[in-house]
């Protein structure tokens, strides 16, 4: 009998202790004195190797400025979200970290993240010298945004110009043009496609869930509440998947392409005529052999009839966990990365448009490509929902269209029923994250 | 005493008690505000006729088919290795150590090179499968995507798995006497006759513990699936404990994936349980 009361509150002391250690859990990364600061940052390069070329010397450079050193972890596109995802549940994790600004919403929402409060915002240079569009970004509608933005995306049409122009064609302006001149180009027999699609990546499937939706007028979220299944969405998602389905311009391999490059590798060896990519394309093209001379980029075009819609307003944005032992260097370093001289350097390898008020782009040194994307992003973007359940939209939308390519890959056909049964399940489950 | 009851019952106990709250994104950075439910996360898993539930049983019945094929085949391969490797003859050494090799890989590096081996246009299995004219160039199957990915990871689980089994039986034979296959040979008894009247009852306790923890082991597998998948699986490859991974890690949604690791848990221990009773009545019998 004494044992089993002993067992008894042993068990409940336990459990206390244990609550109490993951209720409180610390940061990770900082010294004493606060001089040494754990940043990740999110995969911009061509590669993780070429991103840590890239930073290093920016690194060195902050750390002469003010003394203070910068870890850096370049983390991959796959699995960045869940080691975010891992340090806010766990509460250990860096002090600064990239995050795709399309998160910002329901990583707020969590709480693990310092809110940009009007101490903060100065401390890191005022808001005043962002782009608005771009700030808006940063957080939930209505809240003080809990990250800023750091480099600034979006999408476009890529085609390749000898291809065109030996087929006689002109870059498509509307999305019945591009299927039509799609087919034209496309030979299964000699294993050339008219278009090329990250069509395993989740991450761009779901954002072209949002950009046909966006351009058939409909809208994924009813206030704060998923709304998947209206028709619009549906018939945008149904449009986007025919590309492969129906119009069958796209190889059924690109199925299995998950990691945001190969669609580009295919597109610079001439195997696809086309691919959609955001304007950071240009390193990944050049370093699979091709000049930058050899493409030319529109607008995603609409549907005849449809929104001009060719983007969301996609970047990457910069937090600083609640939680770090080291709030006033890391405050310096995220005003540091969006200064005028550090967007600057970066804005060349990164491709990024400029995300801070009166830079110039450096983005492309092709006037006609920065004018089309700085189009896009000025007049033809849309701002993903700022709904906390921004972040289960993603992962669910995009894996239920990953499952449809695979399913047309694999001889299965996707009627329209069989779209919103699955947009119908993703919200359930994203309903279900709240 | 206490520092057992803290390694060991704690994590379930804080475990069990998630399963009660409604542990999403909004509460995961201060559990304590995160409001009660009581069954609530239960019955949305239990809930068949909703996306939530049918996915999970769909989910489980994968599992489950999954399981019979690992320890089922696994099983097989073992014992037809460690009978084979029996008796000794020259190259013995060797071939056991090969087949153990699959065991001592480092799982990662073996289960990544599985997925090259498995892409779909560079792969070496298509490779193979269009050189011998099984497939043609434009029919090339999907191993990884679709519906193939359960045939995928049922092949690298049994090549996981089966060098386990070899070795525990390969253990259990040292036991067997020469003797008894010497005296039934003199007794006219052919090699499948031998291997059933002596082999097998001589395994019977090793049988016992080697199937039960080929159950456990495979029924919870997570790292097959999700190296092989990269944490992105197909519904046919939709293993039981990736589908709890993806409810908690990815969706956030702790409470929910908490709830429905409690579910495995109470089938598990009711599996074993009947199991353990069966084999151990069964034993008395004997």
């Amino acid at each position: 009998m004494r044992l089993r009361n002993f067992a008894a509150v042993a068990t409940v002391a336990v459990v206390l202790v244990a609550t109490a250690a993951c209720s409180s859990g610390g940061g990770t990364g900082g010294t004493a004195g606060g001089k040494t600061l754990t940043y990740w940052a999110s995969n911009q390069g061509t590669s993780i190797a070429n991103d840590k070329e890239v930073l290093a010397p920016v690194l060195a450079d902050f750390k002469k400025k003010t003394g203070i050193d910068v870890k850096l972890e370049v983390v991959g596109w796959n699995n960045l979200q869940t080691r975010i995802n891992t340090a806010v549940t766990s509460g250990v994790g860096p002090d600064v970290v990239n995050i795709g600004n399309t998160w910002a919403p329901y990583l707020s929402a969590t709480g693990a993240f310092l809110p940009y409060d009007s101490a903060n915002m100065t401390a890191i240079g005022g808001k005043d010298k962002f782009v608005p569009t771009a700030l808006a970004t940063g957080g939930e509608a209505g809240k003080t945004v809990t990250s800023v933005p750091l480099y600034g995306l979006a999408y476009g049409l890529y085609y390749n110009k000898k291809m065109f122009s030996e087929a006689g064609l002109t870059p498509p302006t509307t999305w019945e043009e591009m299927v039509s001149d799609a087919k034209k180009l496309t030979n299964a027999s000699t294993g050339v496609y008219g278009m090329g699609l990250e069509a395993g990546s989740y991450t761009e499937n779901v954002h072209f869930a949002f950009i046909t939706a966006e351009q058939n007028g409909a809208s994924l979220f009813n206030g704060t509440k998923p709304d998947f299944t209206s028709t619009g969405v549906v018939s945008g998602v149904k449009r986007y998947i025919d590309l492969m389905q129906t119009d069958k311009v796209v190889n059924p391999s690109n199925a299995q392409y998950t990691n945001g490059t190969e669609a580009s590798a295919d597109f610079a060896k001439g195997k696809v005529a086309m691919i959609v990519n955001q304007d950071n394309a240009d390193a990944l093209l050049t370093s699979n052999g091709m000049t930058s001379s050899a493409y030319g980029v529109v607008p995603i075009p609409s549907p005849t009839g449809g929104k001009n819609v060719s983007s969301g307003i996609q970047g990457i944005n910069l937090s600083v966990f609640k939680n770090t032992k080291n709030k006033d260097a890391a405050l310096q370093f995220v005003k540091y990365m969006t200064s005028a001289s550090t967007q600057g350097i970066l804005g060349k390898p990164y491709a990024s448009i400029p995300v801070l008020k009166g830079v110039t782009p450096t983005f492309t040194d092709d006037a006609a490509i920065a004018k089309t994307f700085s189009d896009v992003y000025n007049n033809r973007s849309r701002p993903y929902p700022l709904v906390p359940l921004e972040g289960a939209f993603e992962t669910n939308v995009g894996n239920a269209l990953n499952g449809m390519f695979a399913t047309i890959a694999t001889k299965g056909t996707v009627s329209i029923a069989d779209v919103k049964t699955a947009m119908q399940a993703a919200q359930d489950k994203t309903n279900a994250a709240g | 005493m206490v520092l057992e009851l803290f390694i060991h019952v704690a994590p379930m106990v804080v475990g069990i008690w998630m399963s009660f709250i409604k542990l999403t994104q909004l509460y995961i950075a201060n559990w304590s505000a995160a409001p009660f439910l009581g069954f609530g996360n239960y019955s949305v898993a239990l809930d068949f006729n909703a996306a939530q539930g049918s996915s999970l049983l769909r989910s489980f019945f994968t599992t489950c088919i999954f399981t019979i094929f690992v320890v089922g085949i696994s099983w097989v391969l073992g014992m037809a290795a460690a009978v084979a490797l029996q008796r000794s003859f020259w190259g013995r050494g060797f071939l056991r150590t090969l087949f153990l090799i699959p065991y001592a890989v480092p799982m990662y590096a073996g289960i990544i090179a599985w997925k090259f081996m498995f892409q779909q246009q560079t792969g070496a299995i298509n490779f193979i499968l269009s050189s011998l004219h099984l497939v043609g160039p434009d029919t090339k199957p999907f191993w990884l995507i679709g519906s193939n990915a359960l045939v995928s990871v049922i092949v690298v689980a049994i090549w996981r798995m089966w060098p386990f089994a070899f070795l525990m039986l390969m253990a259990g034979l040292q036991s067997v006497s020469e003797d008894l296959y010497e005296a039934s040979a003199l007794d006219g008894a052919r090699p499948f006759r031998q291997w059933r009247s002596i082999t097998l009852p001589s395994l019977g306790q090793v049988n016992t513990v080697l199937l039960l923890v080929m159950f456990l082991w495979t029924f919870n597998d997570f790292n097959t699936p999700f190296i092989l998948f990269g944490g992105n699986q197909p519904p046919a490859g939709d293993l039981i404990s990736m589908h709890i991974y993806n409810a908690s890690f990815v969706n956030l949604s702790f409470g929910f994936g908490s709830a429905m690791s409690v579910l495995l848990l109470l089938f598990l221990l009711i599996v074993t349980g009947i199991y353990l009773f069966i084999t151990n009545r069964r034993s008395k019998d004997a």
